[in-house]
């Protein structure tokens, strides 16, 4: 047997030979092969990827994987995948979901999985509607949006998944357009990178229940002008003459223009994802002009694994019982003769 | 201050058998005390059963009637298989604990009060509108009136450092002294006890046994209590024993399990009573790499449990009804995926939240159909706090062995009890084989089966050239990918079925106790042992001897012998803690026999003359 190690893969070695079963022209496409290309450039073995997720369209995702992987029930994927990276931290473990799978069903384990920092990978497929269900508004779907549950508009207000996610303490987060799949895969590669839960939200275009719900940022015409894509340590430019950029005023964040009211690069914010307090990262993730994508927080802290083996390293050391023989025969036992 | 109103003894009585219930407040340290007088038993060589019995609030108002908390012991020199029900001692701290177990002590036995408990406050929150010490309604027992309360502050006063709230506290180890001194008992385990519980607070060691032999003492001085019981030693099989209660037995059950399979074990877990003493337990193990997760919910319990064992490690959830409905989904996706999980049910009184801190043997049909699909799962079920521990081996055995998800009952009763282990160590314990593949052969697949237990085999993620994907969708049946095939689906559906049923052909044959044949064939499962056990001894020894018993631990799949010992009885009675689950599966599986039934939904276990007395009406 060859030693996977060394092996230099490519997307095809990723590729189940299952045929993919979404619909044309679904964004769910980009994320499969921008997944595919990310994982031979993270430098880990096939052998020790597992793809896990919950139920709906984004859930078939791990079929199309060659890996390890679990299709398993609606919105339970965070907490299998904790069990597995626990029972072997060495694993690449990440979760497939959707808005509906983690937001709403899902959502007790989702903002647990954050909250306890396991080492594992999360793409969220929001697309602001229930696709596998045919066509319900989600946790994520706009106030008045007609959907098969809500004909005369959705009358119930939406999460914002990147302000969840922080308010649970997401460490790392990330938001990426769904046609976007060169920078896609960057994200994929440094969430692999990271040491916690890294969280990606996916700006997943649904085009058969809810077409065009994210074309105003998307659209390839316009996302220059209003996205913000963020790189930690760079000024927050943006636009297509790159002429626009973020400052804070008072507590608020406010677009400007280079070279108006003497406005100059140096004027700008410069993000740092790598800051603890996510005063800023929640400002950014609010923000709806320009939508800011890229990798909006990147706090490195101790994750579960890391404090759980500290911990039974060091109950190891101090113990006398290495067998359960030692605990059976220990404290309080008698004879009869 | 004392009085003994049925009068003195002189001559040591000698006793095989007697059965001891402390009652009081929730917050009087009823379970302590309780366990100390078991545990010194034990070590003098009784054989004993404990049932503890408490509230579900923690600290209900004081003197209530439901507040009472209490822990019945039987000791013995012969076998002891149940706690029993008719009380020899009952010590009462308070009204409402005299009150509300009164009528479990047999008349002419003794009863000691806390006098200084018994003020007209705690008379009107017993409901007694008269003091029970004075209208002569205790006439027909022994009563020994002590001021328990008023002795235990004078021999603390000198002691420096205590709180009143404390000192007051204290005054059930005065009771338990007394009980040592009547019962021949040395007070060394118990001050050894307290050296050890409270290593930072000398004041508070001193202050215990301080008390503790003040009772002791008390008792001994004032010669109106006779030291009239002894209880020697039971004959039992020679060997090391301890005291195991029996969700410690369950847990390291599984921590023997894991040593001999050479796995690493998994807990996810969600706190329920009377489920999370097996947690508590667990979590102390990180010495043998046990690998703990106090998850978000019930769900998360069980899942996280189904990412361990698709991780390779040996997965267990422990839960209590109400979280075995939650966890029902994922066990449907544990059963389908075909993996290694045991849940592990300690029943409690349902439905609902039902009777949280109370027993029942009421969710045996949950477990076998709580699920959507046809979903089979091997089941199985403890039936004393000792065999706990080989019914969690048993359990981890067998879903390793056949790649399916295991049901372990127990219950609260047998849960909380606790009884003499004759320990066993690992190498004592049976072989566990497993289905894990290590390395990449040439037309592998997923859903490849052993050909004598079905079992697929178990590929672990991070072995080479093994990737595959599993899920709750119908499954291929060679490749495991998604099929829909009509088929495949209704191939796939038997052959899980066909799985469990195989596991006839490695579990025991069932036996009949006292009786091959005769009149009437006893049937119990589970927790019931103890109590049917008994009863069916005793009614033999009083000369129906053409009772047999039957008890059964495995109850998905059925012993494969089963219909032959039911043909050799004329009656058969099912003897149960709830309406009828078990008799309806006999029903359901045997055909061609009338099976009467014997149960009981009352929160507690069979009583012993209940069951001895239809019995005997069954066979007149």
């Amino acid at each position: 047997m060859e030693t996977t190690a060394e092996k230099k893969y490519t997307f095809k070695d990723f590729s189940s030979d299952q045929e993919v079963r979404w619909c044309p022209g679904c964004d769910d496409y980009v994320i499969l092969r921008a997944m595919q290309k990310a994982l031979p450039e993270m430098g880990v073995k096939k052998e020790d990827v597992v793809f896990i997720s919950g139920i709906g369209c984004s859930s078939r995702f791990p079929y199309y994987m060659d890996t390890y992987g679990m299709h398993s029930i609606h919105g339970r994927a965070p907490a299998i995948a904790t069990g597995v990276k626990l029972a072997n931290p060495n694993l690449s473990v990440w979760v497939i979901t959707g808005d509906g799978d983690s937001m709403a069903i899902g959502g007790n384990h989702f903002i647990h999985v954050l909250r306890r920092n396991v080492n594992l990978n999360i793409i969220l497929f929001n697309n602001e509607i229930y696709g596998l269900t045919k066509g319900q508004f989600s946790p994520t779907s706009l106030v008045g949006q007609k959907t098969k549950s809500s004909p005369y508009g959705n009358t119930q207000q939406p999460f914002s998944p990147g302000e969840l996610a922080l308010g649970a303490q997401a460490r790392f987060f990330g938001r990426i357009g769904g046609n976007t799949p060169k920078e896609m895969t960057k994200i994929f590669i440094e969430s692999e990178k990271f040491k916690g839960t890294s969280l990606i939200e996916v700006l997943q275009n649904c085009p058969i229940f809810n077409d065009g719900c994210f074309t105003e940022y998307t659209d390839k015409a316009v996302r220059e002008d209003k996205q913000l894509f963020v790189e930690h340590g760079k000024p927050m430019v943006f636009g297509k003459e790159r002429n626009k950029g973020l400052i804070l005023n008072g507590l608020k964040l406010e677009v400007v223009t280079l070279g108006e009211n003497g406005m100059t690069q140096e004027d700008l914010l410069v993000h740092n994802a790598e800051e603890e307090d996510p005063t800023m990262h929640q400002m950014l993730v609010r923000l709806r002009y320009p939508l800011v994508t890229g990798i909006i927080r990147s706090f490195h802290d101790v994750t579960l694994e890391e404090r759980k083996e500290a911990q039974t390293k060091e109950v190891k050391a101090n113990s006398n019982f290495t067998k359960t023989r030692d605990l059976f025969f220990s404290g309080d036992i008698y004879e009869v003769e | 201050m004392i009085d003994s109103k049925v009068g003195q003894k002189s001559e040591v009585e000698i006793l095989e058998a007697v059965i001891i219930r402390f009652v009081g407040d929730s917050g009087d340290g009823m379970q302590l005390t309780g366990t100390q007088f078991s545990d010194t038993s034990a070590m003098f060589g009784n054989d004993i059963a404990t049932f503890p019995n408490y509230p579900a609030e923690i600290r209900a108002p004081q003197g209530s009637l439901y507040g009472v908390s209490g822990f019945q012991v039987h000791i013995g020199s012969v076998e002891i298989s149940t706690p029993g029900d008719e009380v020899d001692l009952l010590v009462a701290m308070n009204p409402a604990g005299l009150k509300t177990n009164l009528h479990a002590v047999k008349p002419g036995h003794t009863i000691i009060v806390d006098t200084d408990a018994f003020s007209r406050k705690n008379l009107e929150k017993a409901q007694y509108e008269a003091n029970p010490l004075e209208d002569g309604s205790l006439d027909n027992y022994r009563v020994i009136e002590v001021s328990m309360t008023s002795l235990t502050k004078e021999a603390l006063k000198e002691i420096a450092g205590l709180d009143n709230k404390s000192i007051v506290r204290s005054k059930n180890m005065f009771a338990l002294g007394m009980v040592y001194w009547m019962y021949d008992r040395s007070t060394d385990h118990t001050i050894e006890f307290f050296k050890k519980k409270f290593k930072s607070k000398p004041h508070i060691i001193e202050a215990n046994t301080k008390v503790l032999n003040t009772g002791y003492y008390f008792a001994e001085t004032l010669e109106l209590i006779p030291n009239a019981y002894t209880i020697s030693p039971a004959k039992m099989e020679p060997g090391t024993y301890r005291i195991i209660m029996g969700n410690t037995a369950t847990a390291w059950g599984f921590l023997a399990a894991a040593e001999k399979s050479g796995l690493e074990l998994f807990l996810g877990s969600y706190p329920i009573t009377p489920a999370s003493d097996i947690l508590h337990e667990l979590v102390k193990h990180k010495h043998f790499g046990v690998k703990a997760l106090q998850a978000e919910d019930e769900i998360a319990g069980i899942t996280s449990a189904i990412g361990a064992s698709f991780a390779g490690d040996l997965a267990i959830t422990t839960t209590s009804g109400p979280g075995l409905a939650l966890k029902g989904e994922a066990l449907g996706l544990a059963m389908i995926i075909e993996m290694p999980l045991v849940v592990v049910n300690v029943q409690r009184g349902g439905p609902s939240t039902g009777l949280p801190t109370k027993t029942e043997q009421s969710d045996l049909m949950q477990s076998l159909y709580g699920r959507n699909g046809e979903s089979p799962v091997i089941i199985i079920a403890a039936s004393t706090p000792a065999n706990c521990f080989d019914f969690a081996y048993e359990a981890a055995k067998l879903t390793l062995e056949h790649m399916t998800p295991v049901i372990l009952l127990t219950d609260g009763y047998i849960a909380n009890g606790s009884a003499p282990w004759k320990i066993k160590s690992v190498d004592d314990m049976p072989e566990i084989k497993n289905n894990i593949v290590n390395e990449a052969k040439e037309n592998w697949h997923a859903y490849d089966r052993n050909q004598d237990t079905l079992a697929r085999n178990w590929a672990i993620p991070g072995t080479p050239g093994l990737e595959h994907r599993v899920g709750g969708l119908e499954k291929d049946r060679i490749s495991g990918n998604v099929s829909y095939i009509p088929e495949n689906h209704e191939y796939m559906t038997k052959i899980r079925a066909e799985k469990i049923s195989r596991v006839q052909n490695y579990i025991p044959d069932i036996t009949t106790e006292f009786a091959e044949s005769g009149d009437l064939l006893v049937i119990g499962w589970g927790g019931t042992y103890g109590s049917l056990h008994s009863a069916v001894k005793q009614v033999n020894e009083e000369g129906y001897e053409n009772i047999g018993y039957a008890h059964f631990n495995y109850i998905n799949p059925l012993p494969k012998n089963t219909a032959s010992i039911l043909k050799k009885f004329k009656k058969i009675i099912v003897c149960e803690l709830n309406s009828g689950q078990f008799a309806n599966v006999l029903k359901i599986n045997f055909s061609g026999f009338e099976f009467l039934q014997f149960n009981k939904i009352q929160g507690l276990p069979f009583g012993n003359s209940e069951l001895t007395g239809k019995f005997k009406q069954l066979v007149k």
